[in-house]
């Protein structure tokens, strides 16, 4: 990385080539007489092809102290529907040498399948059955939500998740959906019954407000016909609001959130504030300055942590994009005794980048990286699938991947330090740290970051 | 579907295979040197994984870090990983930028000691212990890695030791070692080169040829200390281990027939019917039917010598003890030791398997990993053009074989997890009542 090495082997390094064409896949939209909307890209490399129902009824759907129950919905679709229970219906998709995915994200339930071209008519006849007709067999909903509970038990153990969890909880305002996990709490997961899943699912599940994308070996036609088939006479109201949470911060001055858990051997940092929206103007801008602070490995906060003090394997900078403002973040792992050294440098980091603009290298790096890393993004039917459901999740405009490298490419390095300046905020911050109280404690007073809260690992201020 | 092949071999033993699709103007790199933790010797477990790490730190003519920086300003995503045969380095950039990969490659393969420094090595130490922690000491279940190797193999067998190394061997590590261990095993007749995508192939083939054709091959590798297992344990072997965990969890090992040998893909199909996905015995019977347990799947390791490992992993649900749960997990594999599997479990897995192997031939990087395998294990990257007809040639008699020879009391051995102040368990309410002992 030294000047000297770089002008010691630019000599001898090989240039590239003239850059050959790409287009991201072409594809069609089509509106079933229902209302369900179709969108397929066909991609003819190999015999095969995803599926992806992509379905309005996301995690902030729903009812105050139900929360969980767009996932709990969306997972129970494949436990039974009313011609065929649930392990059958599971063999049924195995023998096509496909299994589905349902979960629901914040702003939509995913339904996906991958099968090899012979099987994809049956494979989506098969997930029709399922979105229209889902039996939720009250034992399956009570294993399910059992379930659920096991993987919040099983969570306290794992500090990686655990610290994400609890950020986001300290970080938005308590009525906000964002400050409760999208699957739910124990206390939120076990008041949901049969009747509320059902409930929700009339609500959310509707053919105008569902959208089948279909990308891979098939062609549009084929594909409208299939669908056709499958869902032309699936009814139901035409008129779907959108769902909405707040996203306001919790706190508008620092804070510094404890997760004590005794002996661990590294502490799980989490520093940031509320993002911005996905559909914010600032996008391209946002996603540039985050891939130079802490988006890419040879981000500034990578290297500082990682390559030039060995603090860490690894220390990153995100934004969470939902519809919504979704987090900002940085996140990493660090030795417990360098706990406060790496926290240190982290904030001289987010400093650094709101203070001066960043050098035209670091720039050109992010961009070209962003720019040229694009088709590799694509090659699969499930990759492509879920670029053309996020299209439509965040109704970007249907040139948004055919212009995307565009606007990366325009992206200066004064729009870097403005989207820095506007879109981080130091004196709002939160920070949250599990570990070792007995190591960490003391460093972390020492530093005065903010007022400090003390957790055990069920949340609870000690 | 038949990925095209193309092979030759450079005069100073690198092996290199070339597979054209112009699908998409991207082209994938890829490198498998044949050493891994394997090939460690005592005291310096987890070498080979740092040595890794120094790849990555420069070379005669690539500063610090500036192979990240150099691949990803050309648009491109790289990394490398190590395992207990092998070492592989990969990159996958827009399809004109491909001269200066290989030219990096060659770079490192050629001239790396240039640049090896003491704190060079120092930093990588403390990034790869942070990577232990990460990985291992402060995960839940995390050290089954290196504790499941330790349990199935004996201790002078290769396979034995931790891949990620002991702390105090990581310490014990130095610069004179990086160069023995460079001299030894980064040759050119110890690795080899695959290309996939979009490239034009006899421009290629001159670009490897002028970077790599001047390396030069060391002393040669000693032989690895030898690998020879029994085809069965000999008895149950268990451990248990008390530990920061919420929830019992099962790893169950079986000595099994070595990736790519006839057997071995009765066994894969047999790790397929217990294991993979929600169609699977243990899944259906443990998870759906009976609710014992949270999770359950199964998988081979893919060792090719001595013998490779087929590996239940079950995790329980809370209220269930480790002995109730390692109890009904052998149950389940007693019941199938004694009546075998059906022609419809076979076709079911086998039709999974064929959908997952054709969805990851779609990624160039992954086509090259595989091409690379097959050419390292087999000296045949067209073996990838076979596997789905040598996993369709699997018959429930096959299976059947390998249940009964291997699936037996005497070839069981269990890694059992459990919380180590007792079983969490909860109350109907669904609030946690605590611990009990």
């Amino acid at each position: 990385m030294t000047a000297g090495a770089e002008t010691r082997s630019a000599r001898k390094r090989p240039g590239p080539l003239p850059s050959r064409p790409y287009q991201f896949p072409r594809f069609e939209r089509r509106r079933l007489s229902n209302g369900l909307q179709l969108v397929v890209a066909p991609v003819r490399k190999l015999p095969i092809a995803t599926v992806i129902a992509l379905i309005e009824a996301g995690s902030v759907c729903g009812f105050r102290g139900q929360e969980g129950i767009a996932r709990l919905t969306a997972e129970l679709l494949l436990e039974g529907t009313e011609s065929c229970e649930g392990a059958e219906l599971v063999e049924r998709f195995e023998r096509l040498g496909t299994s589905v995915e349902a979960s629901a994200d914040w702003d939509g339930t995913i339904v996906t399948l991958t099968a090899l071209r012979e099987n994809i008519g049956p494979a989506i006849k098969l997930l029709g059955e399922v979105l229209r007709a889902p039996a939720f067999p009250e034992r399956e909903v009570e294993r399910l939500k059992a379930e659920r509970l096991a993987e919040l038990l099983k969570l306290r153990a794992e500090p990686r998740g655990l610290a994400d969890e609890m950020f986001t909880r300290v970080l938005y305002e308590p009525t906000s959906r964002f400050a409760t996990p999208e699957g739910g709490t124990e206390e939120s997961v076990t008041a949901i019954t049969r009747e509320d899943v059902r409930r929700f699912y009339d609500w959310r599940y509707q053919p105008a407000g569902t959208t089948l994308v279909i990308a891979g070996d098939i062609t549009a036609d084929e594909a409208e016909r299939i669908a056709e088939d499958t869902f032309a006479d699936w009814t139901g109201g035409d008129d779907l609001d959108l769902c909405k949470s707040s996203d306001a911060p919790a706190r508008t001055t620092r804070a510094l959130h404890v997760v004590s858990k005794p002996d661990a051997k590294q502490s799980e940092v989490r520093l940031g504030n509320v993002g911005l929206p996905r559909r914010h103007p600032d996008y391209y801008a946002a996603v540039v300055m985050n891939a130079v602070l802490g988006g890419l490995f040879t981000s500034r906060i990578n290297l500082n942590l990682r390559e030039k003090h060995g603090y860490t394997y690894g220390a990153f900078s995100h934004f969470d994009w939902r519809r919504q403002a979704g987090p900002f973040m940085v996140s990493t792992a660090v030795q417990s005794e360098s706990t406060v050294a790496a926290i240190e440098e982290v904030l001289v980091e987010i400093d650094r980048i709101r203070a001066k603009e960043v050098r035209s290298e670091e720039l050109s790096l992010a961009t070209s990286y962003l720019d040229g890393v694009f088709p590799i993004r694509y090659e699969t039917t499930d990759a492509i699938a879920g670029a053309l459901a996020t299209l439509v999740q965040y109704e970007l405009a249907d040139d948004f991947y055919d212009t995307y490298r565009t606007h990366i490419r325009a992206v200066t390095t004064a729009d870097v330090l403005r989207i820095a300046r506007e879109h981080i905020h130091p004196p709002a911050m939160q920070m949250l740290v599990l570990g070792d109280p007995e190591t960490v404690l003391g460093p972390l007073e020492a530093l005065r970051f903010g007022p400090l809260t003390m957790y055990d690992i069920e949340g609870r201020v000690v | 579907m038949r990925i095209p092949i193309d092979t030759f071999r450079l005069p100073n033993g690198l092996f290199v295979t070339l597979s054209e699709d112009h699908t998409a103007p991207i082209v994938a790199v890829n490198l498998w040197y044949h050493v891994g933790s394997a090939n460690e010797r005592r005291g310096r477990t987890g070498f080979a994984h740092l040595f890794e790490h120094m790849l990555f730190q420069g070379s005669a003519d690539v500063g610090s870090n500036e192979h990240f920086e150099l691949i990803q300003r050309a648009g491109g995503t790289l990394n490398g990983s190590t395992w207990l045969e092998r070492t592989n380095y990969f990159e996958t950039v827009p399809s004109n930028q491909l001269e200066l990969v290989l030219w990096l490659e060659a770079n490192r393969m050629g001239k790396l000691l240039p640049a090896m420094t003491q704190q060079k090595l120092d930093t990588q130490r403390d990034v790869v212990k942070n990577e232990r922690r990460w990985s291992m000491d402060n995960q839940p279940y995390g050290t089954w890695w290196e504790k499941l190797p330790a349990l199935c193999f004996p201790p002078e067998h290769p396979f034995h030791h931790s891949l990620i190394g002991s702390m105090e061997d990581l310490d014990a590590a130095s610069l004179e070692d990086v160069r023995s261990f460079f001299e030894m095993y980064y040759t050119p007749e110890n690795a080899v080169l695959t290309i996939t995508g979009d490239f034009e192939p006899a421009q290629t083939r001159k670009w490897v040829e002028r970077y790599f054709a001047t390396i030069k091959n060391g002393k040669g590798r000693p032989p690895l200390p030898n690998t020879m297992m029994p085809t069965v344990f000999g008895d149950w072997k268990r451990e248990v281990v008390r530990d920061n965990v919420m929830l019992p969890r099962l790893f169950l090992a079986f000595l099994s027939p070595v990736f790519g040998s006839p057997a071995f893909y009765a066994a894969s199909v047999c790790a397929a019917i217990l294991g993979l996905k929600k169609g699977s015995r243990l899944y259906k019977t443990l998870v759906r039917d009976r609710q014992i347990a949270a999770q359950a799947q199964a998988f081979t390791y893919d060792l090719t010598k001595g013998s490779d490992l087929l590996v239940v992993d079950v995790t329980g649900r809370p209220g269930v003890t480790g002995d109730h749960l390692e109890h009904e997990v052998a149950r389940e594999i007693d019941f199938m030791h004694a009546n075998g599997v059906t022609k419809g479990e076979v076709d079911r897995a086998v039709t999974l398997l064929e959908t997952e192997y054709t969805a990851a031939l779609q990624s160039a990087g992954e086509r090259a990993d595989r091409l690379s395998m097959f050419a390292t294990y087999f000296a045949d990257p067209s073996l990838i053009n076979t596997q789905v007809d040598r996993y369709r040639a699997v018959t429930a008699d096959d299976v059947n074989a390998f249940v009964r020879e291997r699936l037996s009391e005497n070839n069981r051995a269990s890694l059992l997890y459990v919380p180590k102040t007792g079983t969490m368990t909860m109350k109907r309410t669904g609030e946690f009542a605590g611990v009990k002992a």
